[in-house]
């Protein structure tokens, strides 16, 4: 299935809908967050301190962009390798997350918190950076701007390509293609 | 002896790592084009036209092909009949520093990294430099982006272990990197010398262009088993399964001591970033 979806109004309802493989096209608002974001998050998370943005239904990118240029609102932008932040995860979609971009493959207890508290994974065309790009309307730092590309950026996407890779169900796109002999190795 | 100076160098550097950066290179967009056409997986023909778009789009605009500009690394190969005036480690740092400047690349390079403390930089650029025969300087250039970087391994392998097991090694290394390091990929082998040398060998695999032939016969054939072995796990672009796993297996060796057989992958992304010249 091919979905448009406007992310500034995401409930689980919604999210219910997609399954693995669906091709989906976000306009709206997404924030950008990578390693250094995701370990600030979970420590205030855990440290019951009160977050500098809400994460209620919102969703978040892995990118660290490059700087922008004259004419456009963001550098190059595509996806970072999603499972560096497999061990923060599950505490952010506990605080509301409801929407994961990146790239590759995440871990055993990342698909269990989004089965649990109704969540989806996606891919988006990984080392496409300068296409993505002219998906990004508007684009500013937020939080942790002293992180520099590090930073949380609040984005505005229009027809952002992305695709299914973990379903609120707990489908995962990569168990289903081949992962079947990666015990062959003694 | 021919006099080459340091500006000369620092300025094909800085050259260097723009076309690098925002110029996919011609023997990856080929083989990615002729991927494409066989490609069955009408999700995955997708992706790989848009890397192509992503190619054409990062051309016109000057914009980095990925946003991971990478960690810059200069290999250089210096004639013996070759003066360089002035400081040739200078000048491969600040081109590779003026680049990532003018050209807007990212800033991913921590200076401490134990501290990670800001502010990020471009740099300094890790360099390797080779004395060789001649009156030439030849540059060559890699932004290594650390999402292939990360998937790097090195096996000190036992010297009776044979053939089969060095290439189980290979395949389950890219088996293990799964569709993390951005697929199609071109996987760099290094095997032999010492820990550093079969690393080092494996990155400069990453360098040679899809199509060339290994001058050792019988590791063009184990490149030929292992491409096709590699092509097997369907892995393809994005982790979508499908014919694009890998478009090249290269491997360099090295004499190695009668007690060892290191063996190292270092695994290139669709996006390699590579560029050379020669003074």
């Amino acid at each position: 299935m091919k979905y448009i979806v406007n992310t500034n109004n995401l409930n689980t309802e919604l999210i219910k809908k997609f399954k693995v493989g669906d091709m989906v096209y976000l306009n709206g608002k997404v924030y950008t967050a990578r390693d250094q974001a995701h370990l600030k998050l979970y420590k205030a998370i855990k440290s019951k301190k009160k977050l500098p943005i809400s994460l209620k239904n919102e969703v978040v990118y892995y990118t660290g962009p490059t700087p922008k240029k004259k004419k456009t609102a963001i550098g190059s932008c595509g996806p970072t390798t999603s499972s560096r932040m497999d061990l923060y995860t599950p505490a952010l979609i506990e605080a509301g997350l409801k929407m994961l971009v990146g790239k590759g493959k995440r871990s055993k207890e990342v698909i269990e918190s989004l089965k649990k508290n109704k969540g989806i994974y996606l891919i988006a065309p990984a080392g496409c950076g300068a296409y993505l790009s002219t998906k990004v309307v508007k684009a500013k730092p937020v939080v942790y701007k002293e992180l520099g590309a590090e930073a949380i950026f609040e984005l505005e996407v229009k027809s952002f390509p992305v695709i299914v890779c973990i379903d609120s169900r707990g489908n995962y796109l990569y168990k289903r293609k081949g992962s079947t002999n990666a015990k062959r190795r003694t | 002896m021919r006099i080459i100076t340091a500006s000369e160098v620092q300025k094909n550097v800085s050259k260097l790592f723009l076309k690098a950066g925002t110029v996919i290179r011609p023997d990856i967009e080929k083989a990615i084009k002729k991927v494409m056409k066989s490609e069955k997986n009408k999700v995955a023909k997708e992706m790989l036209r848009l890397i192509i778009e992503n190619a054409r789009i990062a051309k016109r605009e000057e914009l980095p092909l990925c946003q991971d500009t990478g960690l810059p690394i200069v290999f250089v190969e210096v004639g013996q009949e070759v003066f360089v005036k002035g400081s040739l480690k200078k000048a491969l740092i600040k081109g590779a520093e003026e680049a990532y400047k003018k050209y807007a690349f990212r800033r991913s390079v921590v200076t401490d990294p134990i501290l990670r403390k800001p502010p990020f930089k471009s740099g300094p650029a890790l360099i390797h430099i080779e004395s060789v025969k001649g009156n030439k300087l030849k540059l060559t250039v890699m932004a290594k982006g650390f999402g292939s970087e990360n998937k790097t391994k090195l096996e000190m392998m036992n010297p009776t272990a044979g053939i089969i097991k060095v290439e189980d090694f290979i395949v389950s290394c890219v088996e293990e990197a799964g569709p993390d390091a951005c697929p199609p990929y071109i996987v760099g082998v290094g095997i032999g010398g010492v820990a550093e040398t079969a690393n080092l060998l494996a990155k400069k695999a990453l360098l040679l262009p899809i199509g060339s032939k290994n001058k050792k016969k019988h590791l063009a054939l184990m490149e030929k088993r292992l491409l096709k072995k590699i092509n097997g796990l369907k892995i393809g672009v994005m982790g979508l399964g499908g014919e694009a796993t890998c478009l090249q297996v290269k491997i360099l060796s090295s004499p190695t001591h009668i007690a060892g057989l290191p063996v190292a992958v270092n695994i290139g992304c669709h996006a390699t970033r590579s560029a050379g010249c020669t003074i």
